[in-house]
C-alpha cells in the first residue's frame, strides 16, 4: 500500500459498479426477474387511477348492492364487503405501501448514516454516545417498538412512517458508524486532514460517499421487511384507516370471510408477499454483487 | 473471560436503563390527558385534580421518570385499564404461553432450517439449492398474520384436522383439571402426567407455531448456506478437498462447525422477532399469551398494559441477547477480546 492511497474515484466507480450489476442480471435471473416486477408494482402505484377500473373505489365510494361479488367479468378481482372493486384497491393499495416504504428508507437512512458517519469518523466519547443510543433502540425487537409507537401516535400513513422508521434507523447508524470508522484510518482522509480540510468537509466530501454502498445494499434488502411491517401495522388496526387501501388494512377487514369469499383477502395478500419477496430477491442480487465478501463466497 | 462479562453486563444494565427511559418517553407522548382516562370523562374538576396528583402528573419529568425507575424496581409495573389487574401479574400469567409457542416455533426453525441450509449448500448451484433458496425467500415474505389465516381457515375450519383456536380443549379443565408449576401448559401436563391435556395442547399448538416458524425457518436457512459456502471457499476447505473428503464431508465435518456461529447470533434476534409476531398469532388463534393481551390492550389504548408488554419483550430480548454473546464468548476466544 502507498502511503497515501487514491479516493476511490466515484465516477470510475459507478461505472464499473453499473457494469457488474448488468453483468450480474444476466447470472442472477431470479434478481433480475424481481427489479422487473417491482418496476411494473412501481408503474402500477403511479398509474393507478389510470389503471383502476374503478378509481372512486380505491377511496371512499361504496356500492352496498355490488357487495362481495365473486372475481370475473366487471370485478376482475371481485368486491369486498361494502361493493369496492378489489383491483382498483390493491392498486391503490401500492400507492400507500410504496409511499410508506419510500418514507421510511428516505428518513431513516439520512438520520442514521448521519449519526453513524459522525460517531465513525469522530470515534471516542462522540462515538460512544451516539452508539449507546442506537443500542437502546436496538433493544426493542423492530415490531414492538413500532406497535408501541404507533399506538401513541395518531393513527394513519403518517403515524405508520414515524412508527416504522424510528426502529429501522439505527441499523443505518451503526452500519455506516463501522463503514466511517474503517475510512477514518485510510490514507486519503489522513491526507487531506495534513493538508487542512476542516473536518465538516472531510466528512461530507470523504467519509460519507464512501460509507454509501453497504447503506444501499441494506435498503432494498430492508424493504421487504418494511413492506411486512406496515401490513403487521395494519393488521392491528394501527396503520392507515378506512378509507384508505392498504393490503394489511384489506386482509383485516376481510379475516373473517375467508372460507366464504376468498378473494377479498387473497389478493391483497398476495400483493404484499409479491412485493415482498420483489424487494428480497432484489436485495440479495444486489448484496451478492455489491459486497464482495460475498462474491468470493459464492 | 471474567473481564469480558463485567464488561458485557455492564453494557446491558446501560441498555436495560435507557429501555426504561424510552418506554417512559414514548408513553408520555399518548395524546389527550392520562388523568382523564384514569378518572372517567365524567370526572369533576377537582376528581381531576385528584386523579392528577395519584398519578403524579404534577410534578416535573425528571422526578416521574424516577419514580417510575423506582416503582418498577418494587414490581409495581402499574394497573390494566382492562383488566383492573397488576400489569406485572397479567405479563407473568401470559408470558409462559408465549414462550411455549414461539419456543416450538423456533425448534421447528432450526430443525427444518439447518438441514434445508446444508442441503442448499451441497452441490453449490443446482436444483436443491434454488428450491430451498426460493422457499426460504417466500417463507420471510409472507406476512405471519396472511400465514396463520391460511392455516386456520384451510385445515382447522375447513379441512377439521385441527383445532380452530385455543390452547387445550376447555371441558379437560373439568374432567382432568391441569396442576399448574411452570404456567407452560405443555410442560406441565407433561410433569404431572396429565396425557390428555398434553395431547390436546399440542395439537392445538401445531398450527400457530407452524406459521410462526415460516419466517425463522427461512432466516436460518439461508444464513446457513450462507454461512456454509463462506467457510467452503476458505484455504481449507481447499485443503481438506484436496486431501481427498468429499464436498459432503467437508461441509459436515469441518465448514459446519464454525458456520454455527453465526447462526447461533441469528437466533437471538430471530427469537424476539418471533415473538412479536405471537402479536399477530395469537389473537387470531385466541391463544391466551402475551400477544393476545397486547392485541387486546392495543384495541383497548390500556396504555399501561402496552408499556408493560413492550418493556417484558424488550428486556427478554436483552436477557437473550446477553446469553448469546456470552455463549458465543466461550465457544471462541477470538470474540472476548474484540
Amino acid at each position: 500500500m502507498t502511503a497515501v492511497d487514491t479516493p476511490p474515484a466515484a465516477v470510475r466507480h459507478r461505472a464499473a459498479a453499473t457494469h457488474r450489476l448488468l453483468r450480474a442480471a444476466r447470472g442472477d435471473l431470479l434478481a433480475a426477474a424481481g427489479a422487473a416486477v417491482l418496476l411494473l408494482i412501481v408503474l402500477a402505484a403511479l398509474a393507478a387511477p389510470l389503471l383502476a377500473p374503478h378509481p372512486g373505489d380505491g377511496t371512499d365510494a361504496t356500492h352496498p348492492a355490488q357487495a362481495l361479488l365473486g372475481p370475473g367479468g366487471d370485478h376482475l378481482f371481485g368486491t369486498d364487503g361494502v361493493g369496492r372493486d378489489v383491483l382498483s384497491r390493491v392498486l391503490y393499495g401500492a400507492r400507500t405501501s410504496l409511499t410508506i416504504v419510500v418514507s421510511v428508507l428516505a428518513v431513516s437512512a439520512l438520520i442514521g448514516v448521519a449519526l453513524g458517519a459522525v460517531a465513525g469518523y469522530a470515534g471516542g466519547l462522540v462515538r460512544d454516545a451516539i452508539m449507546r443510543v442506537t443500542d437502546v433502540f436496538l433493544a426493542f425487537p423492530a415490531l414492538l417498538l413500532s406497535v408501541a409507537l404507533a399506538v401513541v401516535l395518531h393513527p394513519g400513513v403518517q403515524g405508520a412512517i414515524i412508527a416504522i422508521t424510528a426502529s429501522w434507523w439505527p441499523w443505518y447508524a451503526r452500519t455506516s458508524a463501522v463503514t466511517a470508522a474503517a475510512i477514518r484510518s485510510r490514507g486519503f482522509v489522513d491526507a487531506a486532514r495534513c493538508l487542512g480540510v476542516p473536518h465538516a468537509r472531510i466528512l461530507l466530501r470523504h467519509v460519507l460517499p464512501n460509507s454509501l454502498t453497504p447503506v444501499l445494499v441494506q435498503l432494498s434488502l430492508d424493504a421487504g421487511g418494511i413492506i411486512l411491517t406496515a401490513a403487521a401495522l395494519s393488521f392491528l388496526g394501527l396503520g392507515p384507516q378506512e378509507p384508505t387501501a392498504e393490503w394489511g388494512l384489506m386482509v383485516q377487514q376481510g379475516q373473517s370471510l375467508l372460507t366464504t369469499d376468498w378473494w377479498v383477502v387473497a389478493f391483497p395478500g398476495l400483493a404484499i408477499v409479491v412485493t415482498a419477496f420483489c424487494f428480497n430477491v432484489l436485495g440479495e442480487g444486489l448484496r451478492a454483487v455489491l459486497d464482495p465478501r460475498r462474491e468470493a463466497a459464492r | 473471560m471474567a473481564r469480558y462479562l463485567l464488561r458485557r453486563l455492564a453494557q446491558a444494565v446501560l441498555v436495560v436503563a435507557g429501555v426504561v427511559v424510552l418506554t417512559f418517553v414514548v408513553m408520555r407522548l399518548v395524546p389527550g390527558d392520562p388523568a382523564v382516562t384514569y378518572a372517567g370523562p365524567r370526572a369533576t374538576a377537582a376528581q381531576l385534580a385528584q386523579a392528577r396528583t395519584e398519578l403524579g402528573l404534577d410534578r416535573p419529568l425528571p422526578v416521574q421518570l424516577w419514580d417510575y425507575l423506582a416503582s418498577l424496581a418494587r414490581g409495581d409495573w402499574g394497573t390494566s385499564l382492562r383488566t383492573k389487574q397488576p400489569v406485572l401479574d397479567d405479563v407473568a400469567t401470559a408470558f409462559p404461553a408465549s414462550l411455549e409457542l414461539v419456543g416450538t416455533a423456533v425448534l421447528v426453525a432450526v430443525l427444518a432450517g439447518l438441514p434445508l441450509g446444508l442441503l442448499a449448500a451441497r452441490r453449490g448451484r443446482g436444483g436443491a439449492d434454488a428450491t430451498v433458496r426460493i422457499s426460504s425467500m417466500l417463507a420471510v415474505s409472507a406476512p405471519v398474520f396472511l400465514l396463520a389465516l391460511l392455516a386456520q381457515n384451510l385445515l382447522a375450519t375447513k379441512l377439521g384436522w385441527l383445532p380452530v383456536a385455543g390452547e387445550y380443549d376447555p371441558e379437560l379443565d373439568t374432567t382432568s383439571p391441569l396442576t399448574l408449576f411452570t404456567n407452560v401448559t405443555a410442560v406441565d401436563a407433561l410433569v404431572t402426567g396429565n396425557w390428555a391435556v398434553l395431547g390436546s395442547t399440542l395439537r392445538h399448538l401445531v398450527l400457530p407455531a407452524l406459521a410462526i416458524a415460516a419466517y425463522p425457518t427461512g432466516v436460518v436457512a439461508q444464513m446457513t448456506r450462507a454461512a456454509l459456502l463462506e467457510e467452503a471457499a476458505q484455504n481449507h476447505a481447499r485443503l481438506e478437498r484436496a486431501l481427498g473428503f468429499t464436498r459432503w464431508q467437508v461441509l459436515t465435518r469441518f465448514s459446519l462447525r464454525p458456520a454455527l456461529g453465526p447462526v447461533l447470533a441469528l437466533l437471538a434476534l430471530v427469537f424476539a422477532f418471533s415473538l412479536v409476531n405471537a402479536f399477530l398469532v395469537e389473537s387470531i388463534f385466541n391463544w391466551p399469551g402475551l400477544g393476545r393481551y397486547a392485541a387486546n390492550a392495543i384495541r383497548s389504548s390500556d396504555t399501561p398494559a402496552i408499556a408493560g408488554v413492550t418493556l417484558a419483550v424488550a428486556l427478554a430480548y436483552v436477557l437473550v441477547n446477553l446469553l448469546v454473546d456470552l455463549a458465543q464468548a466461550a465457544l471462541d476466544p477470538r470474540v472476548r477480546i474484540g
